[in-house]
């Protein structure tokens, strides 16, 4: 029963939805109040219907009921209980699901706190929204329907997926898609503004915040599942440039960049063409990352099951969106009043130079993650580009915007002073070539050229906290009062400053991980012992144990540290008696930010095994450094200024040129 | 300078970075693109030594040899031809003779035997890597339900 009023809850969602999309626009033109209210009322209960939905299938996990076709391809009653709700979106059908959820619920938010927005603007935004909300509801609905039945009900179900049974599934889908669909809000203001012709400073401040919260789930989610890959799949590599992994950094890349242009916009009313083309692109680079993901164009761990019609289906929702989208642009945006010009050598020059760099790098990854799908569906030739051609060409234009990322807060608006920001900056830049070089000799070893990689992560860091000393006038005024003026700046500017704290903490991670890391790949005989990293490991011997849903051979190893043992772990592989299937589970031991990563290999004649060990030093860093820049994130969201309605204008009169014009 | 030298130098910086980016991008392709080839293109096209390339088809029965350490030595065959490959590392899960395979390496001038630096079992849900299912397929080599034991595993 349960099932059946989830099923007829989404068919529901559907009609409100395409109420919701018609409507509210159509008053919006008419000026009809009553019509424009019909998008808050009705967006709330599309939201409310796809909850419930959602709930149902979840009720369905939870009491494992093998009746629901779903359920039975993806559970087991055997299963740990936080997978049975994890496994919910640990299929195809789930998943979009979960698209779906999300979708609403930003929509929803949007409704609750847009109160402020004008409003023919917010029923223009809902309603686009709503049409988004139709096509993947239509989708899951006519392709991907997760209520489907099955007669006679099996008794016991398939399992889910051996390497999705883990916390990670719990964590990554629903921040990432936080993160991706959060970006459709963009996409929405952005398409509705082009819809009324008519976009001002405003609108850079009502994106802003969407953009930011979106940004800050997504880099949250990239992190998570970074991790996630390094410590379940066994392949000690905690970046593969995957098309997959590329379907969502794209967005990531282009959404950075939008965070950044709308700064701009929202301060000194200029590049709002291209804000709002941003907008456009960086919500397509998320609808093209679903398409990719889920149309099983790639073989991953992500496509789930392959069925042509999906693929055709999305590929027709991205031509609509998308092709849409570029033709009401390039039909509107001339309409649109450009905005001022501004001196190359200033905040906002700075700022066009990180959209340069970061749109150019998106574009790069985008070509090596499509070329050889084009060029096989042209020509039935079949390419793989892998890390090599990524790190030549994404890596290397990256690298400036890097050397540049602490100039930018350092110079005003209007009219920059690049020589006083050098004056400011060049004792930091010598701190973080003497922090590099002494890292660099401290761990001895790797080319010399590592030393400007590492140098490079503590500038990031270093010139973060340059912009706040200066900002404090800490060497004028002395601690306290620099403290005092600190506490009385916005909080915006602290989310600036950590965002590229963790910036640079990330860089340094990369640089140490690859440049000091070692892999062994060993036989082992039980008693051996192998040196990684200035630990000792011992193989103790296998031995075999039995999980709820598998069995598992798993290598105790001892390790120690000068004659001292301090730490042991096990390595093992485990086989999931459901699927039949074989995963390695690695032991990982953290030695403060670095780590120890073993995994186990084939069996040899004579009762040894192949041993893999890496020593990943400073490993910690390239996530951490995520963490730190998701921190900043919510700093910075957390700015009154942003949040949407809060009123601004009486209460802060003194700072004319960050107020936005009504 | 003039407001609208200023504006052309802009433009200028802007274009030639992306004209960098795109000569860059072309010679990363020109220079790290693996091609995909089975053992019977090898008869046809000749690829040499040192040329990176992907190598994919079905690790022949009775071929997996384990020599010294982790190196390891099997033979990659698709019904006409057969290639031999030595690869030294730890094998993916989901590796066995009979099932289907991708390596990634390359031609050694001497011995002419194929060194691979990586092996992998991508699989979708017949238990076979994309790009040789589509080849055996087009090739007619390919039975319905082949190996069709495991589900929806990808590891490498």
């Amino acid at each position: 029963m349960m099932i059946e009023i989830g099923h007829y809850a989404l068919v529901l969602a559907l009609a409100t939805a395409l109420i919701v999309s018609v409507l509210p626009a159509i008053g919006a033109r008419r000026g009809d109040t009553a019509m424009m209210a019909l998008g808050t009322t009705g967006t709330l209960t599309v939201f409310t219907l796809v909850a419930l939905s959602f709930t149902a299938l979840t009720w369905a996990y939870v009491v494992s009921d093998f009746s629901v076709k779903n359920v039975w391809e993806n559970s087991h009653s055997l299963m740990p209980l936080i997978y049975k709700y994890s496994g919910v979106w640990g299929n195809h059908e789930g998943s979009m699901m979960l698209w779906l959820l999300i979708l609403t619920f930003f929509s929803a938010l949007v409704a609750v706190f847009g109160r402020n927005l004008p409003e023919t603007l917010k029923a223009n935004v809902l309603a686009v929204q709503a049409w988004i909300a139709c096509a993947f509801l239509l989708f899951i609905l006519l392709t991907s329907n997760p209520f489907l039945r099955l007669d006679p009900a099996p008794a016991e179900g398939q399992d889910l997926n051996p390497v999705l049974q883990d916390f990670g599934l719990a964590v990554h889908p629903p921040l990432l898609y936080l993160g991706y669909v959060g970006f459709s809000v963009c996409f929405s203001f952005a398409v509705a503004a082009l819809m009324e012709g008519r976009i001002d400073a405003a609108w850079a401040r009502w994106v802003r915040p969407w953009t930011l919260a979106a940004w800050t789930f997504l880099t949250a989610g990239i992190a998570m599942g970074s991790y996630w890959a390094y410590y379940e799949l066994g392949w000690g590599g905690w970046w593969f440039w995957d098309p997959v992994e590329n379907a969502s950094f794209m967005p990531w890349l282009a959404g950075t960049a939008l965070l950044h242009s709308a700064l701009v916009m929202e301060k000194r009313e200029a590049l709002k063409i291209w804000t709002v083309l941003l907008a456009i692109m960086t919500f397509s680079l998320s609808l093209l990352g679903t398409f990719l993901v889920r149309s099983g164009v790639l073989t991953s761990v992500h496509a789930f099951a392959t069925d042509p019609t999906r693929g055709i289906f999305i590929l027709c929702i991205l031509a609509i969106f998308i092709g849409g989208a570029f033709t009401l642009f390039a039909w509107r945006a001339p309409m649109l009043k450009a905005g001022g010009l501004f001196a190359p050598i200033s905040r906002e020059g700075a700022l066009v130079l990180n959209n340069l760099i970061l749109t150019v790098a998106t574009a790069t990854v985008l070509t090596g993650t499509l070329y050889p799908l084009v060029l096989e569906t042209l020509t039935g030739e079949k390419i793989s580009v892998g890390a090599p051609f990524f790190n030549m060409t994404f890596g290397l234009l990256m690298l400036p915007l890097l050397v540049v990322v602490p100039f930018g807060p350092m110079l005003a608006w209007k009219r920059g002073d690049l020589l006083g920001a050098l004056q400011r900056l060049w004792i930091f830049a010598a701190l973080a070539l003497f922090a590099g070089l002494a890292f660099y000799y401290v761990h001895n070893g790797g080319p010399v050229m590592a030393i400007f990689g590492l140098a490079l992560g503590f500038w990031g860091m270093f010139g973060a906290l340059a912009d706040l000393w200066y900002r404090g006038n800490f060497s004028k005024v002395g601690l306290s009062v620099g403290l005092r003026r600190l506490a009385g700046l916005p909080r915006s500017v602290f989310g600036t400053a950590i965002a590229h704290f963790g910036l640079g903490v990330t860089v340094l991670g990369i640089f140490a991980a690859t440049t000091f890391g070692t892999e062994t790949v060993v036989e082992m005989k039980p008693g051996a012992s192998v040196d990684a990293g200035g630990y000792s490991l011992t193989f103790d011997g296998m031995r075999d144990a039995v999980g709820p849903n598998f069995t598992e051979q798993r290598g105790h190893f001892t390790v120690s540290r000068g004659g001292v043992q301090v730490a042991d772990t096990w390595s093992s592989k485990r086989l999931y008696t459901a699927r039949r299937m074989p995963t390695t589970e690695a032991g990982i031991l953290t030695f403060g930010l670095s780590q120890l990563y073993v995994s186990l290999g084939d069996p040899m004649e004579g009762g040894g095994i192949v041993v893999r060990i890496w020593w990943k030093p400073f490993i910690l860093c390239i996530w951490g450094g995520a963490l730190i820049m998701m921190f900043g994130g919510f700093i910075s969201l957390s700015d009154r200024r942003l949040r949407v309605g809060a009123p601004s204008r009486k209460a802060k009169p003194v700072k004319p040129a960050l107020e936005a014009a009504e | 300078m003039t407001r609208k030298q200023k504006r052309l130098a802009v433009i200028a910086g802007g274009m030639s970075f992306i004209i960098v980016a795109v000569l860059l991008v072309m010679f990363a392709f020109s220079q790290s693109v693996a091609y995909f080839f089975m053992p019977a293109d090898l008869a046809k096209t000749e690829v040499k030594p040192g040329t990176r390339i992907r190598l994919g088809g079905l690790v022949a029965e009775g071929s997996v040899k384990r020599g010294q350490g982790s190196t390891v030595s099997f033979t990659v065959t698709d019904g006409t031809g057969n290639v031999p490959v030595t690869y030294t590392g730890i094998l993916p899960d989901l590796f066995r003779e009979g099932q289907g395979v991708v390596t990634e390496g390359t031609f050694d001038a001497v011995t002419h035997s194929f060194v691979a630096d990586s092996v992998l079992a991508k699989h979708d849900e017949n238990y076979m890597p994309k790009e040789v299912a589509d080849r055996l397929k087009a090739d007619g080599v390919w039975n319905e339900g082949q190996g069709n034991e495991g589900k929806e595993a990808a590891t490498r």
